[in-house]
């Protein structure tokens, strides 16, 4: 793949709107910012055929800098909106932008089913393992015994696995990748974003400044350093012994797979339901 | 031409006709007594349109999917009762904020919570307007016969989409259930109003910039108009602000776009206000057991009238104030404590004497009931 030009990521940039953003220096989001410009440049959609819709937290606040149709919606509802755009003009690109939060804790249920569903809706899912927006929470990716700040004592639940659990679901498209590992990042968005059906894209992100700061992590390049140290191509991942998995995260595509497409089936509903209120005529 | 038909129509199934009747064409909901009717004949008319049709996983999700639909440009509705209402208010900021079209069908029950799920009530009155936090403006219709659940759900998709807000229409177990005859009047007799759309090419688009009219056009999502939507209190151009001098000029438009139509907002129907003496003044399924009140009292020589708001929000004032005037009394009869009396008595000021007649036992107020408080208070 050639590298996208910059001056083409920028023309995808909302410049009227009031730069500088509003994330902290150093935090992940900016790196998947620039990979979702280059992937939907990369992927040849025009700018009004795409809709970036999100959460609220940090991740939920990238949309508003693309120059895009942007919604920002409430917290955790994202896909909901994204559905309700999605069956109403089948035709627009519609990709959620969500944190963990947002999207496993009080959105889980709303992920679950647009999984289930397979509605043809990109799900970039952001995992800093915590609550970043509301500084430094647990959240449903929170390690077990990790410090929050309403965890003050560590962690005492067990962690989601966003892919795992989108998998089990019935998305489509299932894949993970961190903003070290940013020309896969560009790639896996690109696939997630061509493939019909539900599509989810777990981004690994660090937060030093809720996260990072309270278990003592280290700056932001410490916790990049840790995505590289431990990330590892799935295809190689599966290769080790059970034992020895637990200390990589496996990152790429985890799941592909053709299942049937929510706006195409209930296109045949309602030509079936056509053809009888004609019949009934 | 044909002659119009009379149908037996439920007040439920009127909804749903009232609905495809002003151009209904997307519909997301989530089963719940006594409202279930509407949704399932959605799921039947739907598809048969080729519109879109879905249950979502619940009540957020079914005003989330709509809120969605409706930024695409579609004419959305869902329907639902007390717990599912509860569930959408956050949802329902959020449209009354970016300032989305849509239409929400709460059918009251007996709560709160799971309550009486089979029994009539009125108990989300207040509910309906500041069940939302933060202050907004609200608009809530109520009817009282099967005829008026189709005509008000027109209104309510027409004022959606003209002020670009949501519209609730607040109905009750007793309304929604009722069969009764109906002329439904024939499509060229309806008049249907669509959001407006921008008149300027994308280039010059200031999306929340209005003219004299404080409503915004809005365009719909992938239309070649690229915006920003949000939640959070916006400038002129979409984008979130905290600036005071750009904050309190968004809200006074959000409340001034609704408050200069106060009037033209206030839909009641008087029976029998005439000569009255006395006025009851009621809303949904208990204006039916003041209609008979009134016309059982005025066989027994009573001069009583009826007030129906058909618009709860905003309060009616107008017509009510002057139904009060000259009054030796009035009564409010509703199936809560007090929710619209208390209204009533704060618009009174001083004029007659307000009553209330408060009941919740599960069932409806009869005309009797009535009829002994005018003759107790007499
Ligand atoms: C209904 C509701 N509850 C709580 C909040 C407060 N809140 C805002 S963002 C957030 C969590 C953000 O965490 P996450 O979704 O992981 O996103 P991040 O900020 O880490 O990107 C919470 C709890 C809210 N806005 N709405
Ligand atoms: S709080 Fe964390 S997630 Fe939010 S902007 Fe700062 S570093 Fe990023």
């Amino acid at each position: 793949m050639p590298p996208v030009h910059r001056s083409v990521v920028y023309d995808w940039l909302r410049h009227d709107k009031k730069f500088p953003h509003v994330w902290c220096p150093g935090c992940g989001l900016g790196i998947l910012l620039g990979s979702l410009l280059r992937s939907l440049v990369e992927s040849g959609l025009d700018k009004n055929q795409v809709v970036l819709v999100s959460g609220i937290g940090c991740s939920g606040r990238l949309p508003v800098y693309v120059d895009v149709n942007s919604v920002h919606t409430t917290h955790g509802r994202a896909l909901t909106f994204a559905t309700g755009i999605k069956l109403a003009k089948p035709e627009l690109k519609v990709i959620t932008v969500m944190g963990d939060g947002d999207a496993t804790a009080i959105g889980g249920n709303h992920l679950i089913h647009a999984a289930r569903r397979n509605l043809d809706i990109t799900a970039i899912i952001v995992n800093n393992q915590t609550y970043g927006m509301t500084g430094g929470q647990y959240s449903p990716t929170t390690p077990l015994g990790a410090k929050a700040t309403t965890a003050p004592y560590g962690h005492r639940e067990p962690s989601f696995d966003i892919s795992a659990l989108s998998a089990t679901a019935g998305a489509s498209f299932v894949a993970r990748s961190t903003v070290y590992h940013v020309t896969q990042l560009d790639q896996l968005l690109g696939q997630a974003i061509a493939k019909p059906g539900f599509g989810v894209v777990e981004v690994l992100s660090p937060c030093h400044t809720n996260f990072g700061r309270q278990n003592r992590l280290g700056s932001q390049v410490d916790m990049m350093k840790e995505f590289k140290r431990k990330g590892m191509r799935v295809e190689r991942w599966r290769e080790l012994p059970e034992g020895k998995r637990a200390e990589s995260i496996p990152l790429g595509v985890l799941v592909d797979r053709d299942l049937p497409v929510f706006g195409q089936s209930y296109d045949r509903i309602c030509d079936a339901a056509s053809r009888r209120g004609e019949a009934g005529k | 031409m044909a002659k119009p038909r009379a149908q037996l129509l439920q007040g439920n199934e009127a909804i749903a006709l009232g609905a495809l009747a002003a151009g209904c064409n997307f519909f997301a909901g989530y089963p719940i007594t006594p409202a279930s009717e509407i949704t399932e004949r959605m799921s039947r008319e739907m598809p048969a349109r080729g519109y879109p049709f879905i249950q979502m996983e619940d009540e957020i999700a079914s005003i989330g999917c709509c809120i969605g639909g409706s930024l695409a440009g579609k004419k959305v509705m869902t329907a639902t009762s007390g717990p599912g209402f509860s569930l959408m208010q956050e949802n329902l900021g959020y449209a009354c904020i970016a300032e989305v079209p849509l239409v929400v069908v709460n059918v009251m029950r007996g709560g709160p919570s799971t309550g009486l799920p089979t029994n009539v009530a009125q108990g989300d009155v207040q509910q309906a307007r500041w069940g939302t936090h933060g202050d907004h403006p609200a608009i809530v219709l109520c009817p009282a016969t099967v005829a008026q659940c189709y005509e008000l759900t027109i209104t309510a998709f027409n004022w959606a989409e003209r002020f670009r807000t949501p519209v609730v229409l607040l109905s009750d177990e007793v309304v929604a259930h009722m069969r009764e005859k109906v002329v439904l009047p024939e499509p060229h007799e309806i008049e249907v109003i669509d959001r407006r759309q921008p008149t300027v090419p994308p280039d010059w688009y200031v999306p929340y910039k209005t003219d004299g009219s404080l409503i915004p056009q809005l365009a719909n999502l992938g239309e070649g108009y690229r915006y920003h939507v949000t939640g959070l209190v916006h400038d002129e151009r979409g984008f979130p602000t905290r600036r005071a001098d750009e904050v309190e000029p968004f809200y006074n438009r959000l409340f001034g776009k609704i408050s200069r139509h106060f009037a033209d907002l206030e839909r009641v129907k008087a029976y029998q206000l005439d000569d009255a003496e006395m006025v009851i003044i009621a809303y949904g399924c208990t204006a039916r057991a003041a209609a008979a009140a009134v016309r059982i009292g005025r066989e027994r020589g009573l001069k009583v009238g009826m007030l129906q708001l058909m618009s709860i929000w905003p309060f009616p004032r107008r017509p009510v104030e002057e139904a009060l005037t000259g009054k030796r009394l009035a009564l409010v009869p509703e199936l809560n404590m007090g929710q619209i009396s208390r209204e009533v008595k704060r618009v009174n000021d001083g004029r007659t004497q307000v009553l209330r007649h408060g009941k919740m036992d599960g069932s409806m107020i009869t005309p009797d009931e009535i009829l002994g408080r005018l003759r107790e208070a007499k």
